[in-house]
């Protein structure tokens, strides 16, 4: 897997919650047997319209988004289906990290990432990041304000600098397992074979149909 | 202080404790179907890596096969090659496949506590979201992506962190009418669609006691949809009849199952143990649900309007206003005004027997409106010969449903039965996202029920006062 440490790259906003990955790629995508491909399909039906041609109306086909590598999104992204296609599109579709916000609201935490889909960013050397909502919210007026607007996102000092007229910059968190892995772009079941010995003694004592 | 259930099966399945928190866990069953499996055994083989545990491995088609009664021969090439690719996998790593033509194929998660694979206290993945649905037997199930599934597959194993535990209690017994669908889409609403993420939810009190096993299924089914990786129900009678009471290939016998037993008795909740958070839901006010949005969060009971853009609790006014232009409906709408196009009763949510029965006991002597195209699905192969065994499939073919094959089918339309752009649908799956069904498709999610109700009045009707 590559390995993550920095990334610089122009930012594009999708203002929308709860995307789910039907959404990031839909069921006619996932008869492939194959790892590749999955790119120009990201958000298909959102994305074209119904002769082929990129949708106008679609937040992402704007040509100020042109080249972008970093997603600014809503709370409780990649929600729904496990399929791991939803990252692969992503990351073939030239997203290097994608932003969402934690929002904390009635003594409710609400994610920015559904569980499965942010497990699968992490073993595919895409970067999720959890921001508070405010910094999201000052991202998305950024974004709207400088056209081409760029961000540097740094793993190894675990800050997000978005290269406004001003610097913005904002701390993030990760779980430290997750930012080992991108860091050194390590193959979990290599890692998971170290403990080998581990497996097999568990496996002697362990009755699988209780 | 006392253990939850979920912290027993961890704790019995924790392999080595790693850094960060993180805990290697050993897993018991890995359930395998075609669409999220290919890349893995591919991976396998780039590697030269074997599978450690083909007897903990199952495998099934069913997101991907056609449900008519020509399925065997897949016209969609590119549908023919992945279930090609299935077959090769599982005859190349020697694990068992419940193909296609065979009597025991189905939904992966019907069929799995059909031959007794599903069991408590037991882990079981599988790559796809709704293994949830196991967790019915006091099992911990949950759904991994692809690169996890070559994971298990290499090492019988998964890296995790241990989740949170969400206490949901259903107090007093659910009204006439109203299901176990009904509850699950209720608590949806309720804590919204990321309300679970990062929790196992527990689902206990005397109305998840009072469920049948085919109940309780479609509840921790849709675990996922409230964000939750799992759901769990603690295993008591209703669950070792459901495993002792019919044949399951297997499910342990004689002295095996004396043991089993002892053990699965041990793995409830204890009185004392402490929840991470806690919700209590009085069963009895809960009305027939039906969704009125683009995420099974966006819920109301089928006697309420539609919302305003600023009055649904939990959304944006712009997600509001989103959801209802896909879904063509003005606020303040009722569901009942409403004339529906297809109505598909079956996906894993829905689609054992006792669904079936359901369905069929609200057709029997009735006929389907004619504007609406009903489309009625087995869960699995068995299902389906119990169903005709009981002579369900003939009162379906009276009413004027389309019988079919097991399979998931329209539940997210990846064979030839889809929603066509902008038709209205009532159904029994788990996901009403925009273009689930198919591209453009509207779906609104019911109970059996409610949906076969639907189908007779041609539009939504309050299954409680029609049925009168
Ligand atoms: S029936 Fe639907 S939700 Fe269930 S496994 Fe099949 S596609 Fe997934």
């Amino acid at each position: 897997m590559t390995p993550f440490t920095t990334h610089t790259g122009i930012v594009a906003t999708l203002n929308r919650a709860n995307v789910d990955t039907d959404a990031i790629i839909p069921k006619q995508f996932l008869k492939s047997i194959k790892r590749t491909g999955y790119g120009p399909n990201a958000f298909f039906d959102w994305r074209y319209t119904a002769d082929g041609q990129p949708d106008p109306d679609f937040e992402l086909n704007q040509p100020r988004f042109e080249g972008r590598s970093i997603l600014v999104t809503r709370n409780n992204f990649g929600c729904g289906s496990s399929r791991e296609h939803a990252v692969w599109a992503l990351a073939q579709d030239g997203y290097r990290v994608i932003i969402a916000p934690r929002i904390q609201r009635d003594g409710k935490r609400l994610p920015g990432f559904a569980d499965i889909f942010r497990s699968n960013t992490t073993k595919n050397g895409v970067l999720a990041v959890e921001l508070p909502e405010e910094a999201v919210d000052t991202i998305f007026t950024l974004v709207a304000e400088n056209p081409g607007l760029k961000a540097t996102v740094d793993l190894t000092t675990l800050k997000a600098a978005f290269h406004g007229p001003g610097p913005t910059e904002f701390d993030f968190e990760i779980e430290p397992g997750a930012r080992e892995q991108l860091l050194k772009g390590l193959d979990d079941i290599d890692l998971t074979l170290h403990h080998v010995e581990a497996i097999d003694r568990f496996e002697a004592h362990h009755e699988t149909w209780l | 202080m006392g253990k939850t259930l979920f912290e027993k099966i961890w704790a019995a399945h924790v392999v080595r404790e790693m850094p960060d928190g993180l805990s290697l866990i050993y897993i018991d069953r890995h359930l395998v179907h075609e669409v999220t499996s290919p890349q893995a055994f591919e991976g396998l083989r780039l590697a030269g890596r074997q599978v450690r545990r083909p007897d903990l491995t199952f495998s099934t088609m069913d997101h991907n096969v056609p449900t008519t009664a020509d399925r065997l021969a897949i016209a969609d090439p590119i549908s023919r090659a992945q279930v090609e690719a299935l077959e090769t996998n599982c005859r190349d790593f020697g694990i068992t496949l419940y193909g296609l033509g065979d009597a025991r194929q189905g939904i992966v998660h019907v069929i799995g506590p059909e031959l007794g694979q599903t069991l408590p206290g037991l882990t079981i993945v599988c790559g796809d979201s709704h293994t949830s649905t196991h967790g019915a037997f006091g099992a911990l199930a949950f759904g991994i992506g692809t690169s996890e599934v070559e994971h298990v597959l290499v090492t019988q194993t998964l890296v995790q962190r241990k989740p949170g535990t969400f206490k949901i209690e259903f107090t007093g017994r659910l009204a006439p009418h109203v299901w176990s669908k009904d509850m699950v889409l209720k608590l949806i609403g309720l804590i919204g669609t990321a309300g679970g993420t990062g929790y196992v939810l527990e689902y206990g009190g005397e109305a998840v006691r009072a469920l049948s096993m085919e109940a309780r299924m479609s509840i921790c089914n849709m675990s996922i949809e409230a964000g939750a990786r799992a759901g769990m129900i603690a295993p008591d009678e209703t669950t070792f009849d459901y495993i002792t009471g019919t044949e399951r290939p297997f499910a342990p016998k004689g002295r095996d199952l004396e043991r089993a037993l002892d053990y699965w008795r041990t793995l409830p909740s204890d009185a004392d143990a402490a929840h991470d958070r806690a919700l209590t839901i009085d069963t009895a006010a809960i009305a027939p649900q039906v969704t009125w949005g683009t995420n099974p969060g966006m819920v109301i009971d089928i006697d309420q309007p539609v919302p305003a853009p600023d009055a649904a609790a939990g959304y944006s006014r712009d997600d509001v206003e989103k959801a209802l232009d896909y879904m063509g409906l003005a606020p303040g709408v009722k569901l009942s005004d409403v004339p529906l196009d297809v109505v598909f009763i079956g996906s894993c949510t829905n689609s054992r027997i006792e669904d079936l029965r359901q369905a069929a006991a609200v057709l029997d002597g009735r006929r389907k409106a004619e504007h609406v195209e009903l489309l009625v699905v087995p869960g699995s192969e068995q299902v389906r010969q119990q169903a005709e065994a009981e002579g369900l499939d003939r009162i379906f073919k009276a009413a004027g449903a389309q019988w079919r094959f097991a399979g998931c089918s329209m539940c997210l339309g990846m064979n030839p039965d889809q929603l066509r752009p902008q038709q209205r649908c009532a159904s029994t799956s788990n996901r009403n996202f925009e273009g689930r069904q198919g591209k453009g498709g509207r779906t609104h999610l019911v109970s059996p029920e409610m949906a076969a109700a639907a189908a007779v009045a041609g539009k939504f009707v309050d299954i409680r006062t029609w049925l009168e």
